[in-house]
């Protein structure tokens, strides 16, 4: 085993470790500190997988700012007070849910061809043109008019955000 | 490969060790005395009025809304700077539009009165 397996493997379980603790935590906000930790192993992944791009981007905007948002959640809904009780039916449906999910994954992982490169970018190029400058070139030629729409769904969010928070006020 | 990502780990570590290093080591080697007053809840030396366990202004969500939003405006600037000179006045162009769509976006929050903190 090399070096970099042995990586793998460790930050594998940090992941799996962690993210079992953002459903087993009691306090809301421990869980949502283990969710962080999860998004860290995950921008490990990218950046093992040669996307370093992505990598900076789960922190910056997974780990940093919808950690915030997820965070302010838990504070105004107060839900320490309920944390305690049990829905047997909120256990039975997330079963069910986990289960699909595990079977669609292995599924995924036997039948499918999703594990494998597709498309003409190989490693190489990554690490002689940069990963940056690749996903700009693709972003700002090709994807010229999703791009563009990106910003307009931007912009429906806040005035959605403005519209939703200030509508008491007024 | 992992050899350029030595000095983020050695970051990550070191700020890992400092964390929990000043948690341990206080707990450690700190004296441990507890009192009542010691064990109260400390309210800037206020006597505590109440629960801390307010429900938050909805103000604190807006504000941070409006930052994930901005922030993500901000991760598209990043490629578009590496490629700059390579996009030339297309490019700028093509940000220019992106950026003033958001800043619509900013103007209408600025006079809706959002960023005021009433």
């Amino acid at each position: 085993m090399d070096i970099s397996s042995v990586f793998f493997a460790l930050v594998t379980v940090v992941a799996i470790v962690s993210a079992l603790m953002v459903v087993t935590c009691k306090n809301p906000i421990n869980s949502a500190l283990s969710l962080v930790l999860t998004f860290f192993c995950l921008a490990t992944y990218y950046a093992m997988l040669n996307a370093p791009f992505m990598a900076a981007v789960q922190i910056i905007v997974y780990a940093g700012a919808i950690m915030v948002l997820i965070v302010f959640t838990i504070m105004l809904l107060n839900i320490r007070v309920d944390a305690n009780k049990k829905g047997s039916h909120q256990v039975a449906l997330g079963s069910v849910m986990g289960i699909v999910t595990l079977l669609l994954t292995g599924l995924i992982l036997t039948r499918g061809k999703v594990s494998q490169p597709v498309g003409g970018i190989t490693s190489d190029m990554i690490n002689k043109l940069g990963h940056t400058e690749l996903i700009g070139k693709v972003m700002f030629t090709d994807f010229l008019l999703p791009f563009e729409v990106t910003s307009i769904l931007l912009l429906v969010a806040i005035v959605g955000a403005v519209i939703l928070a200030k509508r008491k006020l007024s | 490969m992992l050899g350029t990502y030595l000095p983020i780990m050695l970051l990550i570590l070191v700020s890992l060790a400092f964390g929990l290093g000043s948690v341990v080591f206080s707990s450690l080697i700190g004296q441990k005395k507890f009192s009542k007053v010691k064990m109260a809840p400390y309210e800037c030396g206020c006597e505590p009025i109440g629960t801390a366990r307010e429900r938050f202004p909805i103000k604190f969500y807006l504000i941070a809304m409006l930052f994930i939003l901005f922030d993500i405006e901000a991760v598209f600037l990043y490629p578009w700077a590496i490629l700059y000179k390579k996009l030339g006045v297309f490019g700028l162009v093509e940000m220019g539009l992106f950026v003033v769509i958001l800043f619509v976006g900013y103007i209408y929050v600025w006079k809706k009165g959002a960023l005021e903190w009433e």
